[in-house]
């Protein structure tokens, strides 16, 4: 591409220049069509997890139902009432969406096709992350409401609780593959990291669960308590692009835990075939956007209190004490520096699954001695409460007070 | 590459500004802004002066993200003591915090 | 100098930069402020990255960007004064003088300014145009010397230790008071 640009006159540095912004629309078209049917897929799951149909009407399975929504959804009225903060407000659905679509600049499609490779990969996932709550922040202030406000507190004290153990998550690949690029990270999951740090699979799960604002983790635009959160007065195509940013972040998170954890392209021939790379990091995204979907569709809303609680008091030091198990584990190994075949990788992975195996089993039986006693003080209160008040705004604080 | 003075010009002028600003904005928190903007001027030099001589050591770049930590740091705190004085006078305006003056 | 692409680059992120950090002082809305001040901050974070820092250019995004600048967002809406009458007190005249002045003399002594006028021993260091490439091993460099001993291991650890410090004493100080009077802000005590 730079070459045939050179060719035909022009400087090298404006070649590359045009190339590279090439790049950049392409990429970002592709990730927003994809939207359109990772909408459809979504939908569609959702109906059968639910015991529907979904979308069937418009084209073969619904396939247009999407497309016919982006239409309705352009062509209604932008409203923009008194009040609002008119900059930020026009600016939070763009960064919302640009957000997620700047992580797949490193995403590694193919062991060649990757926008760029930077060398601090993972660093750059994470802070392109942290521009997710700025848009939150903004749409939240500048809609001058307090619904929406209190959504982007909500949201970024959700956000930023889980953005530890994310990071922390993120890390255990990292000094998995002793590298920060994403590619390498890919390149050196001869045995895919998943069997080596399951812990770590299931941690990064919940904190981008947390991190997309789906149920469970949806206080932040909780219909039954704050009409839509940060996102109550919009409307129209500035609707459209937050709900576009959602789906696509949604399946941002398949595409990451395919890369970190599953092994990128990774598969039989791929190597030989890059084509063949992008066909299996597709149907392990899909796995993981299934999980992901899995979650969203069968566990109920959790407490604020409890998002927190759980962010702070279970996940930071469940992550740090498995990083630290991870990156010791890793170190007395022998040969865990050079490895270069799923050979050399199998021994230590298996240490590593034995060792999560353990940590999970502790952290099971943690659970459910805390499971127990917050049932026994349940019961305890009831007991002291025969007449069960319907307002439990009153039970809360002598709950407090007892521990 | 551009010349080192070039950077140096950016940085100053950050510092510049950021010096006005913590003069001359009455808000407690827009000072603490504006003393953010000083830090990071002063980030640009370490790490201008790190590349344009000794960028074989990493002495530049090791202080500079030590610049990171303080800065973390002196804004949690500060935060904590705006939010503080807040709670007290219902102000937030640090011409009003004048306890220790004649 | 000539006109390539990463001059213009420079160009950009030192407008970022500046023009960001013009609009945290002057503009009126504090949120606003916040804003312009995690503009400027990228913009310095670009200037990293040209200076092939990237490791500190995410870190400043990190940081600064998602960590910082959020936190100050959190305290504006905590305390309502957002769009004040006079954004500037009574010395901002003084202020202005100060901080030009301040800005003429460090721009005397870095630009090459001195040397022109003929003033002796102006630091030739500072026209400096190709430094020696930056090994490319510069980060993992970085992180072995954070933790060697004989290295930055010390002031490393007291760095987390201040960390830490600052994170009690932060909690301490916006504890609401223990029995004290309801009207403490509740979003107070659960930040």
């Amino acid at each position: 591409m730079t070459d045939s640009l050179i060719d035909i006159g022009l400087s090298r540095g404006l070649a590359v220049l045009i190339a590279k912004t090439l790049g950049v629309f392409a990429l970002a078209t592709v990730g927003l069509l994809w939207t359109f049917f990772c909408i459809w897929a979504e939908r569609k799951v959702a109906a059968r997890f639910q015991d529907r149909l979904g979308p069937n009407r418009a084209g073969p399975f619904g396939l247009a139902q999407t497309v016919a929504d982006a239409i309705k959804i352009i062509l209604k009225e932008d409203i923009m009432h008194q009040g609002v903060d008119r900059w930020v407000f026009n600016l939070a659905p763009i960064l919302s969406v640009m957000s997620v679509l700047l992580i797949w600049v490193v995403i590694p499609f193919t062991p060649t096709l990757i926008g760029v490779d930077l060398s601090i990969g993972v660093l750059y996932l994470f802070a392109v992350g942290s521009l997710g709550s700025i848009a939150i922040l903004m749409a939240g202030w500048s809609s001058n409401n307090k619904f929406a406000l209190l959504g982007a507190f909500r949201a970024v004290a959700q956000l930023i609780s889980y953005e530890v153990p994310m990071a922390l998550a993120m890390l255990v690949p990292v000094v998995l593959a002793g590298s920060m690029s994403t590619q390498d990270i890919v390149r050196s999951q001869h045995v895919m990291y998943l069997i080596a740090a399951p812990l770590t699979v299931l941690i990064f799960i919940i904190a981008s669960m947390a991190e997309l604002g789906r149920a469970p983790f949806d206080i932040l635009e909780a219909e039954s308590e704050l009409v839509a959160g940060y996102q109550t007065e919009y409307s129209g195509f500035k609707f459209g692009l937050f709900y576009v940013g959602e789906f696509l972040h949604a399946f941002t998170v398949g595409l990451l835990i395919a890369v970190l954890f599953l092994g990128g392209w990774r598969g039989p021939f791929a190597e030989d075939v890059p084509a063949l790379g992008f066909v299996y990091l597709l149907l392990k995204s899909f796995v993981g956007y299934f999980a992901v979907m899995w979650i969203r569709m069968t566990l109920p809303r959790v407490r604020v209190d409890q998002i927190l609680d759980l962010g702070w008091k279970f996940l930071v030091p469940l992550s740090l004490v498995n990083l630290i198990v991870v990156a010791f584990l890793w170190k007395i190994l022998p040969g865990t520096d050079s490895i270069n075949s799923a050979g050399d990788a199998l021994v230590p992975s298996l240490v590593l699954l034995a060792a999560n195996i353990l940590m999970i089993a502790g952290v099971g039986m943690l659970l459910r001695e805390e499971g127990r006693r917050e049932r026994a003080r349940i019961a305890a209160r009831r007991a002291a409460q025969p007449v069960s008040e319907p307002g439990s705004v009153a039970d809360a604080a002598p709950a407090g007070a007892s521990d | 590459m551009v010349p080192l003075w070039m950077y140096l010009l950016v940085a100053a002028g950050l510092f510049s500004i950021g010096m006005y600003g913590v003069l001359a904005r009455r808000n407690a928190i827009a000072i603490l802004m504006s003393i953010e903007l000083m830090l990071n001027a002063a980030n640009i030099n370490l790490v201008a002066f790190w590349r344009y001589n000794q960028p074989a050591q990493v002495g530049g770049q090791v202080f500079a993200a030590f610049v990171f930590v303080v800065a973390a740091a002196e804004v949690a705190v500060g935060l904590a003591l705006i939010i503080n004085i807040y709670r007290q006078r219902r102000s937030v305006v640090a011409d009003d915090v004048d306890l220790l003056k004649w | 100098m000539e006109l390539t692409v990463e001059s213009l680059v420079f160009l950009l992120f030192s407008l970022i930069t500046l023009g960001g950090a013009l609009m945290v002082v002057t503009t009126r809305n504090l949120f606003h402020a916040a804003l312009f001040l995690m503009l400027s901050l990228f913009g310095v974070a670009g200037l990293f990255a040209l200076l092939t820092a990237p490791f500190l250019a995410g870190i400043q995004v990190v940081v600064y960007i998602g960590a910082i600048a959020i936190l100050i967002i959190f305290a504006i809406m905590l305390t309502p004064q957002v769009t004040a009458v006079r954004p500037t007190n009574s010395q901002w005249i003084a202020g202005v003088v100060v901080a030009v002045v301040l800005f003429a003399l460090l721009v005397s002594i870095v630009t090459p300014l001195m040397s022109e006028l003929g003033v002796e021993g102006w630091s030739a260091v500072f026209t400096e145009k190709n430094p020696p490439p930056v090994p490319a091993d510069s980060m993992a460099r970085l992180g072995e010397a954070f933790v060697d001993p004989q290295g930055y291991m010390l002031p490393f650890e007291v760095a987390s230790v201040l960390l830490m410090a600052a994170l009690v004493g932060a909690v301490m100080l916006v504890r609401p008071a223990r029995g004290a009077e309801d009207e403490a802000p509740q979003a107070g005590a659960q930040e």
